[in-house]
């Protein structure tokens, strides 16, 4: 699934990044637990948070996820969004739960990572 | 015998309690292996190794530090502390132990698996560590 199909499909503006718009990707990881991200991710995501700190920009550049979506309505501030860009990491928000986003996402193709286990 | 000379070295000093700055180092990391032309899967073990104790040194130090050697086949980090020391190794190794702060939570860390998934991404660790004093973690990854 493009960057661009899932920016349509939840009906987001993205708030950094729009040439990443025509990237593919296959997976995506839900949690607002980034140790769990760290230590499960094992292929290219999707992230879904409701995390919007620094570290959870910091978290996808050491785990090279490209696309971040912030759900229940959280608006990362300017230094997030900054290192964000820095990173070339897309980011969106979305006013709808994890739940729904994750449901949304499932039903147009994306499937839940591959994990360490 | 002579010691052998790394490529590149850095240093970090780590600052106890700031979540800001903390990654900063890892980071550096990453884009330092990128410019040797490292194989990203390595580069990522990396990065998950080294983020997890600066994260560490931030979360559960008085502070501290990280110095890295790169040599032609492979990476060394060391991540020291002033303390206070790790009580008991074996239980911090295990998955799902955890004593972080409600702050660490709050940033997203504290499920316990900063140690072990440490553990899980160098080939080769060790912890010197024990209650009242520094904790040196040092990690390779081979190329």
């Amino acid at each position: 699934m493009k960057i661009k199909e899932i920016k349509e499909l939840l009906d987001i503006e993205p708030i950094t990044c729009c040439d990443k718009l025509e990237e593919d990707i296959k997976y995506a990881f839900a949690s607002d637990l980034m140790s769990d991200v760290l230590a499960l991710v094992n292929n290219e995501v999707v992230l879904v948070t409701g995390l919007v700190n620094i570290q959870t920009i910091r978290t996808a550049e050491m785990k090279d996820i490209k696309c971040i979506i912030f759900v229940r309505g959280k608006i990362p501030d300017e230094s997030v969004i900054e290192l964000a860009k820095q990173n070339d990491i897309c980011l969106m928000c979305t006013k709808q739960i994890m739940f729904n986003t994750c449901a949304m996402l499932h039903s147009s193709g994306l499937r839940g990572a591959e994990i360490n286990k | 015998m002579i010691e052998e000379e790394p490529i590149i070295k850095l240093h970090y000093d780590i600052i106890s309690g700031d979540y800001i700055k903390g990654g900063e180092a890892s980071s550096n990391i990453k884009k330092a292996l990128m410019q040797l032309g490292i194989d990203n899967k390595i580069i990522r073990r990396v990065c998950v190794a080294s983020y997890e104790a600066e994260i560490n040194i931030v979360i559960h130090s008085f502070g501290g530090y990280m110095e890295v050697k790169i040599f032609d086949d492979r990476i060394e980090i060391v991540a020291a502390d002033t303390g206070p020391g790790i009580k008991d190794i074996e239980l911090a190794l295990t998955e799902g132990y955890s004593t972080a702060t409600e702050g660490a939570r709050e940033m997203g860390f504290g499920a316990g698996m900063g140690l072990p998934n440490i553990k899980n991404n160098c080939d080769e660790l060790e912890i010197d560590s024990s209650h009242g004093n520094s904790t040196i973690i040092t990690m390779k990854i081979y190329f």
